[in-house]
């Protein structure tokens, strides 16, 4: 209980804004190499 | 098991996105006939220069609107005569090969083709643009591989 | 410190693992100044030849045998010393995959086997390069049955407990491995290996592709789940922290056992013999195994802001000031990560059906494995190299060679930065893969890729020499601390071995079933290929004969 309770409250803010830049290079990327295929 | 509320926010973010990246291949793939080169017609690789249509490689004219060009790879070049095709018109690339795999790939467009011996490949591909294309092999095929390319004139 | 044997099994499986690293990373080089038409290689020398060699030997070879260094150490430490069978097993899988080893790269440099490391048919290599390909997978086995034996006998005497993480993670990483090989077993041993030597006359070329496939992409998996391990289970401890969470963390691994095997097709996109819709099947499981790796990128920035947090780190990025950037052991794990964020991305790309027309077999795949294999887990590997070797050895890693190992690892950024972008650009160029020096006889397509800022060969040969004297620091390094560096003395002095406490006590026991985990991967394998599998042996065309053209 104590650990879930813990988990729960620990901040992650930087985690979820990090990841978040994950993400875009990730639909960045992709979306880039989609156009160039429509663009063939 | 628990997943930290900010995790849950992430991994649906990253889920949706990549059902959203499958449902644009797949519905351009599916339903615009964009995909990618393939088929199942099979060759007896040792037949191949007696078989249609590889027994007259080069440009046909199917219809008014379509060309059928046949091309068979060989270690290191392409057997095909005369490559001059119409833009703006359909053009279905047929190849084989007689000996190793190679490919078939158009620089510039999205024909991008593994041909593989016994097996017919197939891509339909309409050129916007009027120019010479480079024409290469990009998968390894010997000691030759660098020097395998020809060229397609579009007009 | 784990019990003498097993340091030396594990010195052993490094000592091969760093030979092949020696001469793989001077191939690569090579290569490079080729390419740049600056280096004529004698005639008994051929760019393929080359190419060949660097491939096995660094993807498969170097990899290989650092990960069995790791997972040896690792289960050691974790479950304590090896009995006497399982000692003896480890020692009989390294020189079975050693001589497999010696064999295939007496075949490539004989100028037998300059098939590359995908040895596609119907190029046909002499038939002693697949039977020590074959050699070094059976070798490979017996080293995982010797593990799977030590955590059997854990099992059975701590009944009912989940085992510790760093040994649920290694056997998942077995089991996986297992799996996957028996595609490349079955096209090598009933494919190959009978055709090679002439006892049947043809080969069916699509299968052998298929089968290739179902093993190679579960491949990639193998490299990438040892430095997984080393992220899930040595970082926290670098760090200061618990794993995240033990439970997730074991959850991600499972996936991967699920989702990384029925996917070899996206390899094959581009190519007849398998219709539309199993490709398409294929491309869906493929995205299904990227779930796992969002979870660790996950894991990975909560524990970095967990422990920075912990030190005093406020604000939203206050914590990323504290991690301890000093420490090569964690500076270049993190920078094996940073590299596989556009890696990841770049293999989503690769993946996505008809997209692959725009990248297959151009250069942009040979940048995507240099930031995949080539950095995030090769670099991974150099992080744990750092302290493995002297945790064996029982020597210091002194201050100087701290130093050293940021110059190599700074090095080795720097000039994969260069190489790998350049490859990207030229590949989405159309610039081809495998290809020795060609301008195509100056065909303006071909001088343009190679006229750009960043696309050109000058910035590729620039990447590829920084690499080269990257590794050859690291070679120093590695010399110095297997041989010659003073024994540690004090407590201070010893290496440890970083192993981060994982707390199990909300982990599902049903996690560690494995019996589950193999039944669905089975059952997904079958969905995915039993059908077209079965359609390309029913309806083959005629068989290929096998040609040497090199």
């Amino acid at each position: 209980m104590d650990k879930k309770q813990s988990n729960h409250e620990v901040n992650l803010k930087g985690t979820l804004v990090s990841v978040f830049f994950v993400g875009i290079v990730i639909v960045a990327m992709w979306v880039a190499v989609y156009l160039m295929y429509v663009a063939r | 098991m628990h997943f930290h509320k900010y995790e849950k926010i992430w991994l649906s973010f990253g889920i949706v996105s990549l059902i959203v990246f499958l449902s644009v291949v797949g519905v351009s793939a599916f339903s615009q006939n964009h995909t990618p080169s393939g088929g199942m017609d099979t060759i007896d690789p040792e037949k191949v220069n007696e078989t249609a249509p590889f027994d007259n490689p080069g440009v046909t004219q199917l219809d008014e609107d379509t060309y059928q060009v046949a091309i068979v790879a060989l270690a290191f070049g392409y057997n095909a005569p005369d490559l001059r095709v119409p833009a703006g018109k359909e053009i279905i690339f047929k190849v084989t090969s007689t000996d190793v795999v190679h490919s078939f790939t158009i620089d510039d467009t999205k024909v991008n083709m593994m041909v593989v011996p016994g097996r017919i490949t197939t891509k339909s591909y309409t050129f916007e643009e009027p120019g010479k294309y480079l024409i290469l092999c990009n998968e390894y095929c010997g000691t030759g591989h660098h020097m395998m390319s020809t060229e397609i004139e579009v007009y | 410190m784990i019990a003498q044997p097993e340091r030396k099994i594990a010195l052993w499986h490094l000592g091969v693992a760093y030979t092949a690293f020696l001469i793989g990373t001077l191939m690569g080089v090579l290569q490079v100044f080729i390419r740049n038409d600056a280096l004529q290689l004698p005639a008994w020398l051929d760019y393929y030849q080359i190419l060949t060699a660097h491939g096995v030997l660094l993807a498969l070879i170097y990899t290989t045998f650092f990960i069995f260094a790791f997972f040896i150490t690792g289960m050691s430490k974790s479950l304590g010393s090896f009995g006497p069978k399982v000692r003896l097993f480890s020692w009989i899988g390294l020189w079975v995959t050693l001589l497999g080893t010696v064999m295939a790269t007496v075949m490539i440099i004989a100028g037998e086997a300059s098939v590359l490391y995908t040895f596609y048919a119907p190029l046909k290599a002499n038939g002693f390069y697949y039977v020590g390909l074959a050699l070094v997978i059976i070798g490979t086995w017996v080293s995982s049955f010797a593990l799977v034996g030590h955590y059997i006998v854990w099992r059975r005497k701590n009944k009912g407990q989940l085992s510790p993480l760093f040994a649920f993670m290694t056997i998942t990483t077995i089991v996986l491995w297992i799996i996957a090989c028996l595609g490349v077993v079955a096209t090598v041993l009933f494919q190959y290996i009978p055709w090679a030597f002439g006892w049947t006359d043809t080969i069916n070329v699509e299968l052998s592709r298929s089968l290739f496939w179902y093993f190679g992409h579960p491949l990639v998996y193998f490299w990438l789940l040892p430095a997984y391990i080393a992220w899930y289970t040595i970082v926290p401890k670098l760090l200061g922290v618990k794993v995240f969470s033990d439970s997730l963390a074991r959850l991600a691994f499972v996936l991967f056992i699920l989702f990384s095997i029925p996917v070899g097709f996206h390899h094959q996109l581009t190519e007849p013999g398998i219709s539309n819709f199993w490709k398409f099947l294929q491309v869906v499981l493929t995205f299904m195994v990227i779930v796992p790796s969002l979870m660790t990128a996950f894991s990975m920035f909560a524990t970095f802001e967990i422990s920075g947090r912990k030190k005093g780190g406020t604000g939203l990025f206050g914590w990323f000031k504290k991690l301890p950037w000093r420490d090569v052991r964690f500076t270049s794990i993190f920078i094996a990560m940073a590299f596989f964020i556009p890696g990841g991305a770049g293999g989503i790309i690769n993946a996505s059906f008809q997209l692959n027309e725009v990248v297959h077999n151009t250069l942009w795949i040979v940048g995507h494995f240099h930031i995949t294999v080539g950095t995030p887990v090769a670099m991974t590997f150099m992080g744990l190299t750092f302290w493995l070797i002297p945790y064996l050895t029982g020597r210091r890693f002194t201050k100087r060679m701290q130093r050293l190992g940021f110059v190599q690892i700074i090095t080795w950024s720097i000039g994969m930065l260069l190489m790998s972008t350049a490859q990207h650009v030229l590949g989405l160029m159309g610039a081809p893969r495998r290809t020795a020096y060609s301008g195509y006889n100056d065909h303006p397509s071909a001088m343009e890729w190679f006229d750009g800022i960043i696309s050109n060969h000058v910035t590729m040969a620039i990447g590829g020499t920084i690499l080269f004297l990257s590794a050859m620091i690291l070679m120093y390094i590695v010399i110095m601390t297997m041989f010659v560096l003073p024994k540690a003395e004090t407590p201070e002095q010893m290496v440890e071995f970083p192993l981060a406490e994982s707390d199990m006590s909300n982990t599902p026991k049903w996690l560690e079933n494995w019996w589950i985990w193999i039944s669905i991967a089975a059952a997904l394998i079958i969905i995915a290929y039993a059908i077209p599998l079965t359609h390309m042996i029913q309806h083959a065309p005629p068989g290929s004969k096998g040609f040497i053209t090199w």
